[in-house]
């Protein structure tokens, strides 16, 4: 997993067009290239491993079952990805994936947007008021010691009765809600750091100017965040998918990965490459939800030194 | 103060100021005991002593970032609070406090954008003053991008932005290497020549306060308090006065004045006799 967000990052660096300072194009395109290359070699790795597993369990007994049903070889499982989803369906298996994958994408950002902002809020009224983070802060650590599996039922039961107008609760809100349950966590804590970290010096300087507390927000704290908020939002987007995932497992809502993921691990002893495929479908939905995050970043911090928060 | 002169010739008058930490605490430190010290208009201060004598604390009562315990002090014949408020000085720190996400020209635009310049406004007075301190080449440039000296002269240009009668530093070139510390003395003398600003500078370092003030204030410690003033008295300062007799006279009387000796008196005679 590690080596295939290199490449993702590899990728942004390596595009072109991005004004960097540290560097010539030429040598950037190296450093670029170099990391896709390490990145590579590294897949190559794990699927040598993978197979070398397999190998050596045919012959020695292994402690874990290493047969074809459980552990695929992984040329089975590329072209287990183009095979049609059921027998006589028009879509393969790896449309079906791409389709759910990006179903689950718009679930995830929406719950990524509302527990983004609702993490923000929290920060800002944390930072500016003492009290708010003694009295807030253990309540935000505690609510993700919650168990998902506990939470999940609870919140489609809640949900279920919720209509405002002509607005009704759906299962995918309740879904939408559990990926901003887990999002809003990494957000409003690295947040709180990033609004706390101006030196003394500088809060002194806006304090000379007599600076209201709404300008010292978004002159000062805000903009010092930034080195601080682009980690945390990064934690924040792969939390949402993760969360959407196991809400959509534990909420039964089709039509996204998590519910592919048991429907075609139920397939296992038939066509064991299918869940494989569904698994790394959310891999890459993960990914998906972190590139867009690094560019977001790329973006925001196009002024700043290189280096990350001191 | 008499409410017939509106224009007030003092730029500082602190009064009876008392500074206590950890009050009535079994770590209580009396950081200023009793500072009465006036600043007229026009007038360049130093503030000099060893850490923890309070010359920075006495700034930051100034500058209203700090309130006395006992005391108070007064910028431009008005309450240190107001004059924050209004912006009658300019404040430059060791750090330069340069805002990384902006150009050259925007951090000097700073404190005008909070007083709410507009646009075209505040970029023709950064403009004027990035003139000033010799860096409008470079108002397009991120402050990383340049050296240490040249991060402190913006400082000191945004410090001037609003056009506050009084600068007050807190030993902005302390973290400058010496030849470039000595051409920032310089530099600074001349802003100061040229917009007759009054200016209250703490520095420890004893040749750099003898070079730029018109009186340099000897502090010491524990409790921090003002054990003498010495009149330095060297005309017009150039390259050549770093090594005349007046100025080692000068740098002599203060380093005395430190020690607590009583022969300061016998060497501040000497200062001024060009």
């Amino acid at each position: 997993m590690s080596q295939s967000v290199t490449v993702t990052k590899a990728g942004m660096d390596a595009a072109p067009g991005r004004t960097a300072r540290s560097g010539s194009a030429g040598r950037r395109f190296k450093r670029g290239a170099a990391s896709a290359g390490w990145a590579l070699l590294g897949i190559l790795l794990s699927v040598i491993m993978w197979e070398l597993v397999k190998a050596v369990g045919s012959v020695v007994p292994f402690p874990f079952n290493t047969s074809d049903t459980t552990m695929p070889n992984v040329w089975t499982m590329v072209t287990g990805a183009f095979q049609p989803e059921m027998r006589g369906s028009s879509t393969t298996v790896l449309q079906a994936v791409i389709m759910a994958a990006g179903y689950s994408l718009m679930i995830a950002m929406g719950g990524f947007v509302v527990g983004v902002s609702v993490g923000l809020m929290l920060a800002i009224t944390m930072q500016r008021f003492a009290f708010m983070e003694r009295g807030l802060l253990p309540f935000v650590i505690a609510s993700q010691t919650v168990p998902l599996i506990a939470l999940a039922p609870l919140i489609v039961g809640i949900g279920n009765r919720f209509s405002v107008g002509p607005f009704e609760w759906s299962t995918t809100y309740s879904v939408m809600f559990i990926a901003a349950y887990l999002a809003f966590f990494p957000l409003s804590v690295g947040a709180l750091r990033g609004l706390h970290a101006p030196t003394a010096t500088s809060l002194e300087l806006m304090r000379s100017y007599a600076a209201k507390p709404r300008q010292l927000l978004f002159k000062l704290r805000f903009p010092s965040s930034i080195p601080y908020l682009v980690p945390a939002l990064k934690v924040s987007a792969a939390s949402a998918v993760v969360g959407t995932v196991i809400a959509e497992i534990s909420t039964g809502v089709r039509g996204g990965i998590g519910r592919l993921i048991i429907e075609y691990a139920r397939e296992i002893t038939g066509q064991p490459a299918k869940v494989y495929v569904a698994v790394f479908g959310a891999i890459i939905l993960g990914l998906v939800a972190a590139a867009l995050v690094t560019a977001f970043d790329l973006y925001l911090t196009r002024n700043l030194p290189k280096e990350g928060p001191a | 103060m008499s409410v017939t002169s509106p224009v007030s010739t003092t730029a500082v008058r602190a009064t009876g100021i008392w500074k206590v930490f950890n009050e009535g605490q079994a770590n209580e430190v009396t950081a200023l005991q009793d500072i009465n010290l006036t600043v007229e208009a026009g007038e360049f201060i130093s503030l000099i002593g060893p850490s923890g004598c309070g010359k920075s604390t006495l700034l930051r009562v100034i500058a209203d970032l700090t309130h006395p315990t006992k005391g108070s002090a007064e910028v431009a014949g008005m309450s240190a609070a107001d004059a924050r408020q209004q912006q009658r000085y300019g404040m430059a720190f060791q750090q330069a406090a340069l805002f990384d996400w902006r150009t050259v020209r925007r951090n000097v635009e700073l404190p005008l954008e909070l007083q709410g310049w507009s646009k075209s406004a505040r970029a023709a007075r950064a403009m004027e003053l990035l003139e000033m301190v010799q860096l409008a080449d470079f108002a397009g440039h991120r402050p990383w991008e340049l050296s240490g000296g040249m991060q402190q002269r913006v400082a000191i240009a945004r410090s001037l932005a609003v056009d506050p009668p009084l600068l007050l530093m807190d030993e902005p070139f302390g973290a400058l290497d010496e030849m470039t510390r000595e051409r920032m003395q310089n530099e600074l003398l001349r802003i100061r020549q040229e917009t007759g600003k009054s200016v209250i500078f703490v520095t420890h370092s004893i040749p750099e306060a003898v070079y730029l003030s018109d009186r340099v204030v000897v502090m010491s410690p524990r409790p921090g308090r003002i054990t003498d003033i010495i009149d330095v008295n060297l005309g017009s300062r150039d390259e050549d006065t770093r090594e005349a007799e007046a100025f080692f006279a000068g740098v002599t009387a203060v380093r005395e004045a430190l020690r607590g000796r009583t022969g300061g008196s016998a060497a501040r005679a000497r200062v001024g006799e060009v």
